[in-house]
């Protein structure tokens, strides 16, 4: 015997984290077109590596390890920390981060649903910070580079760490356009002739631009889907485009055009699958309201300002510790308990 | 166009009404028996007046009303009542009450009744008729309709007729308005003229679109110049009282607070039915429109004497092998019948007859991902994440603020949940032990007051008696002259002192307690002014009914809680 409703949506955990992944499939299909398969690589690292620290925390925490592990969430984690780092890196890198995502910010804080930080964005933040010389090294466009290493090569540095005859890795990885821009202003060059380098394309970085359009895809069929609503994806990425308008049209030298912001790092990814993550955000609307601004702020903040190239994994970290508070200040009024409405 | 309003969130279950709506209402056979329980609405339980082995007539009473809030029980049927006795009921406690047995003579032979012409019959008579004739309501919350037919010191401006009927699978209301429409709307009429009300709405949900036509085609053949159908969007729980009057007038009733005190009432259509019945005929509720559906051969409605046993009524339907489970009432909201053998009472507005196929077990709870979707849907604008975080870790403080008693209970979050968690159940639950706190709350409070009390009997006793002695030392002083004592000369004195201190600290004893208990008096009264309005003070007299039922169930509730899905601790080398 069991009580009223008896009836369920056929919607599961594992159906929505699904979706998410599906949606993520379009931009990876463009991110290996324009920057070969080692993302492939990194992707599947990070998802081995996923999947066997998930049971291990479970079977430690005494859970049930089947239901969990086919719930596709230890599958997200690694998908968008491997879509955050650099694809052409040891293969301990990507190890290290998604284990350290898992094992800390997920598990120890209670497992599904009850970690505070999103755990992909957590083992961005210790990469970055652990190892920054292997956090810069990007693949470049394959249209840019004069000598690209086979993926034979590409797998030979993974894992063993080494490079063809007489080659160093600079040859094959760039800095981000985001990175090259800022070192560039730093160096005192406008952001006229930043933008025409070769690295940079119409609307981002070459290729990189190209992959944001692929994520924007996958995260229009997830608002299709109600996996998401479209609160958070349109006011980041609106207060972002704003914010950095307002800059650009104040000095034009030193900041770059909004859609650059939009179109270049992870704001699209951020926008579409990072801030939207529901265990890390607020539950009312006008507390993602809240909360996509603050987030869109503090990207362009450390973009602009900060010592990191971009700044949607931090403000990605910076807005989950306010969401307990955005959400206790935003509750709305209950049914019959607000004053007259229309 | 009447402009309309929204309510909050809503969900589209899927309806499954076609099924039951192909032939018209028909009448169930008489039964082998008829297992009447004396609780069949809120309020107190009636009481029996027949004995066994008696024979009694249709629509004969067989359990009078009770106190104010209660309603009379009648024999549905003629024939001989076979037994008194506790019997499973159909409720969701799963626990016996008092019911009434009647083996049918099949004779159907009506005890004397004669109606009124409401229009010459003054209100309080037309009140003690509806209750005499067992009206309640019969949407399912069957709540006495004389009692709800009071304008009181307010003034009701508005009577909606609630034939929404939101839930899915049901579909008496739907084949009552499309056959009975006529008397639907003069039952409203009277239901009008107690409320003196000036207008009725009467909303329908525009998936019954027979009905709809049915119910304006009456109004326009008997002139009912104040009345209005409506045809209000599908969405459940549009149905749901507070919904409905919503919808229609814009109004929104809170929790704790009358729709009367805001100029509505609501009746359901069925209520109104039988209340024209009652009134006009003088037949009391001896049956009701049952839908019969689910894992049946040909699901349909049926006009069921109360008292018909379930499973007697499927049988006519056509019941199929592989039913694993009978629900009382749609499948957001119903009761699991814990026997398919009880009786059909006033709520039973539908059984379903559940197959596995279509009603699969619950599958395991998974954590909550904060998706709010729950949220998005809930028609009381409540946080249903939140709330349950603070049910399942017991924090019923935190549930309170959150609103928990503003929850109907309508199962719309549980049903859109992801993580597939029950919901509802933990939100029962945590009513059910705020209720039960509170009753020991007040127990406390009073066996304080008593405490006290005795305390300054006690002192007031001490205090007597001091002073019976002091009285008795001075009596004896006077009369003994102290010359002559061989004792020493200074222990009169010394007595007297000591006598008078006594009564000295007495009176400071006294005082002191005296201050004691005032101040103690006057944070009891601070407290009081300063805390919320309880829960249990502000109880519809349908939740007090609750209570009682829900104490039975708290067992279940902690039974649920300690082991409801897999992201609780699991009990470790269990």
């Amino acid at each position: 015997m069991w009580s009223s409703p008896f009836i369920t949506t056929p919607t599961s955990v594992s159906q929505i984290m699904l979706r998410v992944l599906i949606a993520l499939i379009p931009g990876i299909a463009l991110y290996v077109w324009y920057f070969g398969a080692a993302i492939l690589v990194s992707l599947a690292l990070a998802s081995i590596t996923a999947l066997v620290t998930e049971a291990v925390m479970l079977k430690l925490r005494n859970r049930p390890i089947k239901p969990f592990l086919s719930d596709n969430s230890a599958l997200i984690t690694a998908w968008l920390l491997a879509l955050s780092i650099p694809a052409l890196a040891p293969w301990w890198l990507v190890v290290v981060g998604t284990a350290f995502g898992i094992v800390v910010a997920k598990h120890l804080y209670g497992g599904l649903g009850n970690n505070l930080f999103n755990p992909a964005m957590i083992g961005y933040a210790v990469l970055i910070i652990s190892f920054p010389g292997h956090m810069t090294h990007w693949i470049s466009p394959q249209e840019l580079a004069s000598t690209g290493l086979s993926f034979a090569e590409q797998l030979n540095y993974i894992f063993n760490g080494v490079l063809p005859a007489a080659s160093a890795l600079d040859a094959y990885t760039m800095a981000t356009p985001l990175d090259t821009l800022k070192t560039q202003l730093h160096l005192g060059l406008s952001v006229e002739a930043i933008r025409d380098m070769p690295i940079f394309g119409y609307l981002g970085g070459k290729g990189g631009e190209i992959v944001a359009i692929g994520f924007a895809i996958g995260g229009i069929y997830l608002l299709l889907t109600r996996v998401i609503n479209w609160v958070i994806p349109s006011v980041y990425l609106g207060t972002l485009f704003a914010i950095a308008a307002i800059f650009h049209l104040a000095d034009p030298t030193h900041y770059v055009a909004p859609l650059f912001h939009l179109f270049s790092g992870a704001a699209i990814l951020g926008a579409f699958f990072i801030y939207t993550d529901p265990i890390g955000s607020p539950t009312t609307r006008k507390g993602q309201i809240i909360y996509a601004a603050g987030a869109a702020l503090l990207t362009f903040l450390i973009r602009a300002f900060g010592g990191f190239p971009d700044g949607v994994a931090f403000a990605a970290l910076l807005m989950n510790i306010c969401v307990p508070l955005i959400d206790a200040y935003t509750t709305p009024a209950v049914f019959g308990k607000k004053g007259a409405r229309k | 166009m009447r402009p309309l309003f929204k309510f909050h969130g809503g969900v589209h279950p899927p309806t499954h009404k076609v099924e039951s709506t192909r032939t018209p209402i028909a009448r169930a056979a008489l039964p082998s028996k008829l297992v009447i329980p004396l609780h069949q609405h809120v309020g107190n339980r009636a009481v029996p007046t027949v004995q066994v082995g008696e024979r009694v007539l249709k629509g004969q009473i067989i359990g009078r009303p009770e106190g104010r809030l209660s309603s009379a029980v009648h024999a549905s049927t003629s024939g001989t009542v076979s037994a008194i006795d506790m019997q499973v009921v159909a409720h969701f406690s799963g626990l016996p009450d008092l019911c009434v047995t009647l083996i049918p003579d099949g004779k159907d032979e009506w005890f004397p009744h004669s109606g009124v012409d409401y229009k010459q019959t003054a209100h309080s008579e037309l009140r003690q008729r509806l209750r005499d004739a067992g009206i309640v309501g019969l949407g399912g919350a069957v709540f006495p309709s004389d009692m709800k037919s009071y304008s009181h010191k307010h003034k009701i401006k508005t009577l909606v007729l609630n034939g929404a009927e939101c839930e899915p699978y049901i579909t008496c209301d739907d084949l009552l308005m499309r056959e009975r429409a006529r008397d639907i709307l003069r039952g409203a009429e009277v239901l009008r003229e107690l409320l003196y009300a000036e207008e009725v709405l009467i909303g329908i949900e525009d998936n019954k679109p027979e009905a709809i036509a049915a119910m304006r085609q009456a109004v326009l053949d008997d002139g009912h110049g104040h009345m209005e159908v409506i045809a209000v969007p599908t969405l459940y729980p549009g149905g749901g009282a507070k919904q409905l009057i919503r919808v229609l007038t814009g109004i929104e009733v809170a929790a704790g607070v009358r729709s009367t005190e805001m100029g509505v009432q609501c009746f359901n259509v069925a209520t109104a039915y039988c209340a024209w019945r009652a009134i006009t005929f003088g037949e009391p509720l001896l049956a009701r429109i049952v839908t019969v559906t689910g894992n049946v051969e040909r699901a349909q409605n049926f006009e069921v004497l109360l008292g018909t046993p379930v499973e007697e009524l499927v049988a006519q339907a056509g019941a199929k092998p592989d039913t694993y489970k009978h629900i009382m009432g749609g499948p957001m909201m119903g009761v699991d019948l814990p026997s398919a053998s009880v009786g059909v009472t006033k709520a039973t507005n539908c059984i379903i007859e559940a197959a596995q196929s279509a009603f699969p077990p619950p599958e395991p709870a998974m954590p909550c991902i904060r998706c709010a979707r729950c949220a998005d849907v809930c028609p009381a604008e409540l946080q249903p994440q939140d709330l349950y975080w603070f049910a399942k870790s017991k924090d019923f403080g935190k549930t309170q603020e959150f609103s928990l008693f503003d929850c109907i209970e309508c199962g719309a979050c549980a049903y859109v949940c992801p993580s597939h968690i029950p919901l509802v159940q933990y939100y029962r639950f945590a009513k059910s032990e705020i209720w039960q706190r509170e009753k020991e709350q007040q127990a406390a409070e009073l066996a304080r007051e008593r405490h006290d009390f005795r305390q300054q009997r006690i002192e007031r006793e001490k205090q007597e008696k001091a002073e019976r002695l002091a009285q008795k030392e001075r009596a004896a002083l006077a009369a003994k002259p102290p010359a002559p004592a061989p004792l020493p000369v200074a222990a009169p004195a010394a007595d007297l002192d000591n006598t008078l201190q006594m009564r000295v600290d007495a009176d400071i004893a006294r005082s002191n307690m005296q201050m004691r208990i005032d101040a103690a008096a006057a944070r009891a009264k601070e407290q009081a002014t300063a805390e919320q309005p309880k829960n249990t003070d502000a109880l519809t007299p349908q939740q007090q009914a609750e209570i009682a039922e829900i104490e039975a169930r708290r067992a279940k509730f902690h039974e649920i809680a300690s082991h409801s899905g897999a992201d609780d601790e699991s009990p470790k080398h269990s």
